[in-house]
C-alpha cells in the first residue's frame, strides 16, 4: 500500500492535524511502510472469527444514573488557554 | 543505601536506623548528582517529597504504617498528579498542571509513599527507546550511548541507577517489560484492568495497563499490592479480589509447567540473548519445573495487528487535545479549524503524528473492515493461542526483547524497525494477559530480560516464579558501576 502526498493531506485534514508541505513526502513514505507491515494481516483467513471487543470478554459495567461529581468548573478551567465567565473561548465561528 | 529492598528499608524506618526524611534527602541528592547524565526525570518535586516524608515519619511513629510508608518512589509522567506538571513527555502538555490525582497516585499517596517526581517517557508512551520525548532522550545507565528502552525509559533508568527505590510505568505494547529488560530491572505488566487507568493519560485504552518497575520481584509485589484493585472511575477496572502478593512468593516450583513458544526463539532472536534465556530456563529445570515446547502460531501477526489497533485507539483518544480546554494552543488562530490544526501540529511530535494519521486512515470510511475489523479478528486468534497454551502450562517463558539495548539514534529514523523491537511483548497486551521481565545473565555487559507470561490474574504466580530465581541467583543485583 503506497500513499501519495494528496492522501496524507486528506488524512491530516480528517485528523485536524497540520502537516507542513516539506514534511509531506517523508510522512507519506513512513505511513506507506507501516501499511506494508500491516498488510501481513491479509494472509490470514478470518472468515467467521468474532472480532475481539475486550481482552477479558467483559461487558460494560453500568452504574446508577445519579450525579456523583461536584461541580469543579473553576478548578478545571484553571488550566484552559482562554476562558471568560465560565466559558471556553475560541475564534469566532459564526459571522 | 540504594541497594536496600523495600522490606529492608521498611524495617530500617521502623527500627529508627534512619528517617523517611533522611532517606528522601538521600535520593534527592542522588538525583541532583546523577540525573544530568541520564535525563530520567522530567520533574522533581523536592518540596512535596520532603513534606510527604515528614508525614510518613509521623505515621511510622503512630504505628499505623504500610510497607510503602516513607519509601521514595517515582512515577511515569503519564500519571496525572494534582498540582504537578503531568506532561506525558509531550510539548502538548508542557503547560499542563494536573488538577487531580490518577488512581495509582491516590493509592501510593494513601499508602504513605514519598513521591520524588515524574519520570521521562516516550511522547504519549509511543516509542520503544525513549527518544520521542519532548524533553530529550533518556540514556541507559549501563552505557549512556545506548537507549534505555521505552516507553517507560525514565522509570527504568531511574530504578537501575538508584535514583528512586521503585517506580511506576505503563505498558501498552511492552513499555514496562522492554525497558526493564534493557536496563536490568524487574518490571510487571498486570492483567488488563488490574490497575486503575483513571488519570493515566490514555494512549490505546483496550491495551494500556500500569504496573511496577523495581529492583526485585519482592519489591514489585509490594508495589503492586498498593497499586492494584477496583476503581469505579475506570470503566474497565477489574472487580476481581486482590490477593496478598507476598503470601506465596517463596513457594516451591517443583512440578511447575513452563511453556516455551517456538515462535519466541526464531531467527530474529540474537544468539547472545538466547544463551542467557536458556541458562535461566535450565535454572527452572533444576528447580523441578517441567519444560514443555508449545506454539503460539499467530504471534508473528501481533505487530501488524497492534499497529492498527493501537493507532486507531490513539487517534480517537488524542482527539481531546484541541487547544481549547487544556494543553498547547497556537498563537493567533485565524479560525477554529486553524486553531485545531496548528495547536495539534505544533503540540505533537513526529511519532505521535504518524500514529494519529495511521489510526485516522484505518478508521476512515471504506477502510474500517479491511483494517480495524480484520485486526480485531486476528486479535481474537492471538488470544485463543494463549488460551490453548494455558490448558497445558502454568507459565510461558521467552525473551522480553530480541536484542540487548541498541544505540541512541540507531533506529530513530526507521519506525518499522523500531516497532519490531516489541515483537515478543505485544501479543500479551493484545490478549490482556499479565507479563513480567526479570534480569538474567547479561550479554556482553548489557542486561537481558527473561519474559514470564501468566494466565489472567496470575500475577502472584509470576512474582513467585521470578522471586525464586532471584533467591538463588545474583543477576538482579548487578548495578551499573557509574552509579554505585
Amino acid at each position: 500500500m503506497s500513499l501519495e502526498r494528496s492522501d496524507v493531506e486528506k488524512i491530516a485534514h480528517l485528523a485536524r492535524l497540520a502537516v507542513s508541505e516539506n514534511e509531506l513526502d517523508n510522512v507519506a513514505s513512513d505511513l506507506s511502510n507501516i501499511l506494508d507491515l500491516v498488510e501481513q494481516m491479509n494472509a490470514v483467513n478470518t472468515d467467521g472469527v468474532t472480532p475481539m471487543a475486550h481482552p477479558l470478554h467483559m461487558s460494560q459495567r453500568l452504574r446508577d444514573d445519579a450525579v456523583t461529581e461536584d461541580n469543579q468548573r473553576d478548578h478545571f478551567q484553571g488550566v484552559a488557554p482562554a476562558t471568560e465567565n465560565g466559558l471556553y473561548l475560541v475564534p469566532k465561528v459564526i459571522e | 543505601m540504594q541497594e536496600k529492598s523495600i522490606s529492608e528499608l521498611a524495617a530500617g524506618l521502623r527500627a529508627g536506623e534512619f528517617s523517611s526524611a533522611e532517606l528522601t534527602r538521600f535520593y534527592l541528592d542522588r538525583i541532583s548528582q546523577h540525573d544530568e547524565k541520564l535525563n530520567s526525570y522530567i520533574t522533581v518535586t523536592e518540596e512535596a517529597a520532603l513534606a510527604a516524608a515528614e508525614s510518613a515519619d509521623a505515621r511510622l511513629k503512630s504505628g499505623d504504617a504500610d510497607l510503602l510508608t516513607g519509601i521514595p518512589v517515582a512515577n511515569k509522567d503519564i500519571f496525572c498528579t494534582n498540582g504537578v506538571k503531568s506532561s506525558c513527555g509531550s510539548r502538548m502538555l508542557d503547560n499542563f498542571i494536573a488538577p487531580y490525582d490518577a488512581g495509582v497516585i491516590s493509592r501510593l499517596k494513601g499508602a504513605g509513599a514519598v513521591l520524588l517526581g515524574k519520570t521521562n517517557m516516550d511522547e504519549f508512551a509511543m516509542g520503544s527507546s525513549n527518544e520521542t520525548s519532548y524533553y530529550g532522550p533518556v540514556r541507559n545507565p549501563w552505557d549512556t550511548e545506548l537507549v534505555p528502552g521505552g516507553s517507560s525509559g525514565g522509570s527504568a533508568a531511574a530504578v537501575a541507577a538508584g535514583l528512586c527505590v521503585a517506580a511506576t510505568g505503563t505498558d501498552t505494547g511492552g513499555s514496562i517489560r522492554q525497558p526493564a529488560a534493557l536496563c536490568g530491572i524487574t518490571g510487571l505488566k498486570p492483567t488488563y484492568g488490574r490497575v486503575s487507568r483513571f488519570g493515566m493519560i490514555a494512549f490505546a485504552s483496550s491495551l494500556d495497563q500500569g504496573g511496577p518497575m523495581t529492583r526485585s520481584a519482592e519489591d514489585a509485589a509490594i508495589m503492586l499490592q498498593s497499586m492494584a484493585g477496583f476503581d469505579e472511575r475506570d470503566s474497565t477496572s477489574a472487580q476481581e479480589a486482590v490477593p496478598n502478593y507476598l503470601a506465596d512468593i517463596d513457594a516451591d516450583l517443583k512440578g511447575l509447567k513452563i511453556g516455551l513458544p517456538k515462535e519466541y526463539f526464531d531467527e530474529g532472536l540474537s544468539p547472545e540473548v538466547a544463551a542467557s534465556i536458556q541458562e535461566a530456563i535450565d535454572f527452572y529445570r533444576q528447580q523441578g519445573a517441567e519444560i514443555i515446547d508449545i506454539s503460539l502460531p499467530n504471534s508473528a501477526l501481533s505487530v501488524p495487528v497492534y499497529y492498527v489497533v493501537a493507532p486507531a485507539e490513539c487517534s480517537s483518544n488524542l482527539a481531546r487535545f484541541d487547544g481549547v480546554r487544556f494543553g498547547h494552543r497556537c498563537d493567533d488562530p485565524k479560525d477554529l479549524e486553524d486553531l485545531y490544526k496548528r495547536s495539534r501540529g505544533e503540540g505533537f511530535g513526529a511519532e505521535v503524528k504518524r500514529r494519529i494519521l495511521i489510526g485516522t486512515y484505518a478508521l476512515s470510511a471504506g477502510y474500517y473492515d479491511a483494517y480495524y475489523l480484520k485486526a480485531q479478528q486476528i486479535r481474537h486468534l492471538i488470544s485463543d493461542d494463549f488460551a490453548k497454551a494455558f490448558e497445558q502450562v502454568d507459565v510461558i517463558m521467552g525473551p522480553t526483547a530480541p536484542t540487548t539495548a541498541f544505540g541512541l539514534g540507531e533506529k530513530a529514523d526507521d519506525p518499522v524497525s523500531m516497532y519490531l523491537s516489541d515483537i515478543y511483548t505485544i501479543a500479551v497486551n493484545l490478549a490482556g494477559l499479565p507479563g513480567m521481565s526479570v534480569p538474567v545473565r547479561p550479554a556482553d555487559g548489557k542486561p537481558v530480560g527473561l519474559q514470564i507470561i501468566g494466565n489472567y490474574f496470575q500475577e502472584a504466580k509470576l512474582l513467585n516464579v521470578a522471586h525464586r530465581l532471584q533467591q538463588e541467583t545474583e543477576w538482579h543485583k548487578a548495578r551499573p558501576a557509574t552509579f554505585a
